[in-house]
Parts: structure tokens; sequence; C-alpha cells
């Protein structure tokens, strides 16, 4: 197996994508929104439980690819318990590591930097910033499905 | 099945491969398994001349002048014409009329010749198993006309059900649209007694050629249908072009598609005339170029004779049929009884993209996902498939090395 292939498909984005976290609805969340991805059917929806400007809980449902599972997996585990604005600036973070060139935008990302090896495969970036888009559209309360074209 | 190709006097296949300069480079340090034929096909290096050739010596706008250049030029371009109609076997020249694709010719029959004919409440037949090509422009249509669509069940091998197809057809039914092999499942549907079923009710009948004109041998007054669609970059010929052909008698009625230059006898702001069939269809300066790249490609088919060439095709999909079954985890995806060399498969656990990035890192090229068939694969219950589309220039040896990289993909994932 190739050097990036083997950095797509680590064992941490396997692992995620195995047993992915938080994977499940939340009854009484306050925001919620759906995210589909036309080009490979990647669907997902994000659940949020937003109280006094923290995400109280992050959680997802779907079925997809292992990219855009494991993504979905690790963007609950990172922004459960931060304040709306630090979700934000995760989000925007994220989608400039993976859509663009700077090196430093690996640095105090944790277990979000293994998303950087999908940069190799420009085909699957959509699969995973999905998950982000998604959020971003619940936060932003912005109920209409999102769409990654 | 036949897998024993020694029967005939078997293609030359290294000879074959040797047509195709596209498939001798190495992808991601592996050489090149292109198995996405049913996206597009690649081309001989006939095809490229000639259209090399065409701007290297011969172009000029067709039809319009009396200079040499583009006295040669419509020769060429006529000569196109003629070669397709050989090809269909069709009566006329008259009744080819060159177009983008299938799925401008689509279109064209949907504008030209149906929606002029329904009325609110009637119908239009298709199947569950249709590229978007041929439910989108007759969603359209419905739309704006009052129209219905209705469209025929299909088994869980991805076949027609002939009983249920007639069942589907009624007093109303005004139009028939089928594809003739299904592009996502491989499917090659029993288009005689579905287009002699629409027949007998009154309703006229396209056939989508755009999977099946690479794999089989193409006869439209054999088959019977009224319009036949197909796509040159989908049998070996360049892109932007492709072939509506259509029986005369209906051309003669249809309103024309587009307006503009070429498909008028005369112009004035008083009244304006169209010109007869085909040119009434072929409005604006023709993909001239593209039509020369097919009749290349048309060339290169019956040199290579479409009999040889099913016929190897059918012991390639054997081969790789039972190779994939074989393997653990994976499974297939329409099981017709008849099929074009396409193989849709899915796997237990692993997503189609997951494999399909996989296998690439080994060269490999297959389609993952809908195929431009959401409802088909909503029928399956699924989001999206992985999809091996083979041709002729696809060996035994690069099937084994697909099977073994996808074997890679259980290890990845274990």
């Amino acid at each position: 197996m190739n050097m990036d292939l083997r950095e797509l498909y680590q064992e941490i984005i396997i692992d995620h994508n195995r047993n992915p976290r938080n994977h499940h609805a939340i009854d009484d969340a306050t925001t919620q929104a759906n995210g589909f991805n036309p080009l490979c059917g990647d669907k997902l929806t994000v659940y949020a439980k937003l109280e006094e400007g923290v995400v109280k809980d992050l959680s997802f449902v779907g079925c997809g690819c292992a990219i855009s599972q494991a993504s979905a997996s690790l963007m609950t585990d990172a922004l459960k318990g931060k304040t709306i604005e630090e979700a934000h600036a995760v989000f925007h973070r994220v989608h400039q590591m993976l859509t663009q060139d700077e090196e430093n935008q690996l640095l105090a990302m944790d277990k979000l930097a293994v998303l950087a090896g999908v940069k190799a495969f420009p085909a699957r970036v959509k699969c995973a910033t999905l998950a982000w888009h998604t959020l971003e559209a619940a936060l932003n309360k912005d109920a209409a499905i999102v769409k990654t074209e | 099945m036949n897998k024993d190709a020694s029967l005939m006097t078997p293609l030359d296949l290294e000879s074959i491969r040797k047509d195709f300069p596209i498939l001798h480079q190495e992808v991601n340090g592996h050489p090149l398994v292109y198995f996405d034929n049913a996206a597009t096909t690649q081309k001989p290096k006939a095809v490229i001349d000639a259209i090399q050739s065409y701007y290297e010596h011969d172009n000029a706008n067709v039809h319009r002048g009396v200079h040499a250049l583009s006295v040669r030029a419509t020769e060429l371009y006529e000569q196109a014409r003629v070669k397709v109609r050989r090809f269909l076997n069709a009566p006329s020249v008259k009744e080819c009329i060159f177009v983008r694709g299938t799925t401008e010719a689509i279109n064209l029959v949907a504008h030209s010749y149906v929606a002029p004919i329904v009325n609110p409440g009637d119908e239009i037949l298709i199947t569950h198993m249709e590229h978007h090509a041929n439910i989108v422009p007759w969603q359209m249509l419905c739309e704006k006309t009052g129209a219905c669509l209705q469209v025929a069940p299909i088994s869980a091998k991805g076949e027609v059900l002939l009983d249920d197809f007639e069942k589907k057809l009624s007093s109303k039914t005004k139009f028939v649209s089928i594809c003739y092999a299904s592009n996502a499942l491989g499917t090659i549907n029993p288009v005689k007694e579905m287009i002699d079923m629409a027949h007998a009710y009154g309703a006229k009948v396209l056939l989508d050629g755009a999977q099946a004109t690479a794999h089989l041998p193409v006869d439209v007054v054999s088959l019977g249908c009224d319009f036949y669609a197909f796509s040159g970059h989908k049998m070996y010929g360049p892109t932007g072009i492709g072939v509506l052909w259509g029986r005369e008698e209906l051309l003669e009625e249809m309103l024309p598609y587009q307006g503009g230059g070429e498909m008028i006898y005369y112009v004035s702001f008083a009244k304006t005339e169209y010109a007869p069939v085909p040119q009434k269809f072929e409005a604006g300066t023709p993909n001239i170029s593209g039509a020369i790249g097919l009749a290349a490609a048309l060339d290169y088919l019956t040199t290579l004779d479409l009999h040889k060439i099913a016929h190897y095709e059918e012991y390639l999909l054997a081969y790789a049929t039972e190779a994939l079954i074989a393997l653990p985890g994976f499974r297939i995806v329409g099981r017709a009884a008849f099929k074009v060399p396409v193989i849709s498969f899915l796997h237990d656990t692993i997503h189609a993209h997951d494999i399909g990035t996989i296998i690439d890192a080994e060269g490999i090229a297959i389609r993952s996902g809908h195929h431009c068939a959401m409802p088909l694969m909503d029928f399956y219950g699924v989001a999206a498939t992985s999809r091996m589309s083979l041709s002729f220039y696809n060996t035994t040896e690069e099937v084994d090395c697909c099977i073994r990289a996808l074997n890679k993909v259980n290890e990845v994932f274990a």
C-alpha cells in the first residue's frame, strides 16, 4: 500500500469508521441539519444541543464511506463541550487544512490532523468535509439540506 | 455462459491493445487497468488520427462554401452520416441525425415528437433501471404537458419482467423509452418483445443505445424501434457527438429542436421555411471533427467485427463474474441472464468510494457512485455501487489484477 493511501486509511480513521463515536440521534437537540453528497450518496444528520453558547452534546446519524463517517465521528468527539465560537473556528481550520496547502494548519489539531491525509485524494475531500459543513449549517440554524456539490 | 473464446478466430488482443495509446501508462506506479468503459471508452489511434488529419488538412465549415476545403469537409461529414446509416442498417441517411450525445437525442425526441402529441392524462412509460438521461427529460415533459410518467418494475436480478411491463401499457400510453442495455447493471433488455408490445398499444418507442452500441450489433429495422440514440464517446469515438436515428415519416412531421443556421431552407422576417430532414435537426455548425472521429470508430469496430467483440466480451464477463463471486465480502448487483460486460458490486461493510480509492492506488480505474441511476440505487436500497465495465481491449490478466486489489481492500479494513 503506498504512503498516501496508508495515511488516508490509517488506524484512527479505520477505528472511527468501525466504531463511530456519538453515532445516534439526540432527542432533545436544539438544532440539527441534514447533509448529502450526491456524488457518492454519503448522507448524514448532525444533532447538536446548544446551551448558553456551549455545544453540550453533539452527535450524528448517517451512512456513507469510511472517510465521511470517520470525519463525522472525529468531529463530534473534538467539539463536544466546546463553545459555539470554538466550533466555528475549528470548522474553518479543518476546512483550510483540507483545501489549502498550508502545513501549519496541522498544529493544535490533535486527532483531527489525521484528516490531512485526504488532501492527497482530491476526489475524497468532499467526503471529509460533509459532516463539518452540515455542522456549520446546524449551528447557523439553517435547516435546509447542506450539499457539498 | 460461454467461456471458451477459441471457438472463433479470436481477437488479436496484443495487436488491439497496441491500437490504444492511452492504455500504456502507469498510474500510481502500476500499469493502468481501465475498467470504466461504461463511463467513457478509450480511442484507437485511427480515431485520433482521423480527427488530427481533418484539422491538419480539411478543416472548413460544411455545407456553405464552394471552395475546395469546404467541399472536402462536407464530403467527410456526409460520408460519416453514410457510415452511420450502414452501421445501424437504417433505411435512409436522411434518418440519421448528428447530435451531441444520447442525452441530447432523448431531449430532442421529447421536445419535437412527444410534447406535441401528449395531452393531460396521457402516459409515457420507462423502466426502473433507466439512466437519468432517460428519466429527467420525461419528468420535465410531464410537468409541462400534464402527462403522467409510468415506470415498469424490475426483478431483484435486474431484469424487466415482460408481463409486468405489458401491464403498464394501456390506450393512454403515447410513448415508451427504454434502454437497450443498462449502464449500471449490464442487463440487456428483451427490447424486440417490448417494442412489439408497445406498438400493439399504439405507442412509439425510443431505444437508449448508449451502453449497447459498443457491445452488440445494432439493426434498427430488425429491432423495430421508432427512434434509436447513441453516443460516440461510449463506442470508441470522441466526446460531443452522437446519433439520433428516427423513422423518416416521424422526423418529417416533427417540429425542429433548435433554431438557427443550417436547419433552414429560407429565412425572411416575414416567414422562415425549415430545411428537410436531417438538416432540420442540425442547427448551427455541427461537431464536424466529432462526426469524422465517430465514423473512424465505426470503421474500427466494423473491421474487428462486432460479433467477435460480443463473443470475447461474453467470455471476459463470465471470467470476471466468477472471480468476483469467489471473493469474501463482495456480492454482485444485477445477475441478469443476458448482459453487456458491466458488473456492479457491493461489499458487506466497505463503501464503494473506499473500494474505488484503494484500488486506484493499484492503478485500477472503476466507478463508484450512483451511475446516474439514483432510482435504481433506491430499488436496491443502496446509495452507491462499485462498477467494473469492460471492453474488448481488457484482458483476463487485468481482471486477475483487479481481483488481487479487491482482496487488498479486505486487508485495509481488517
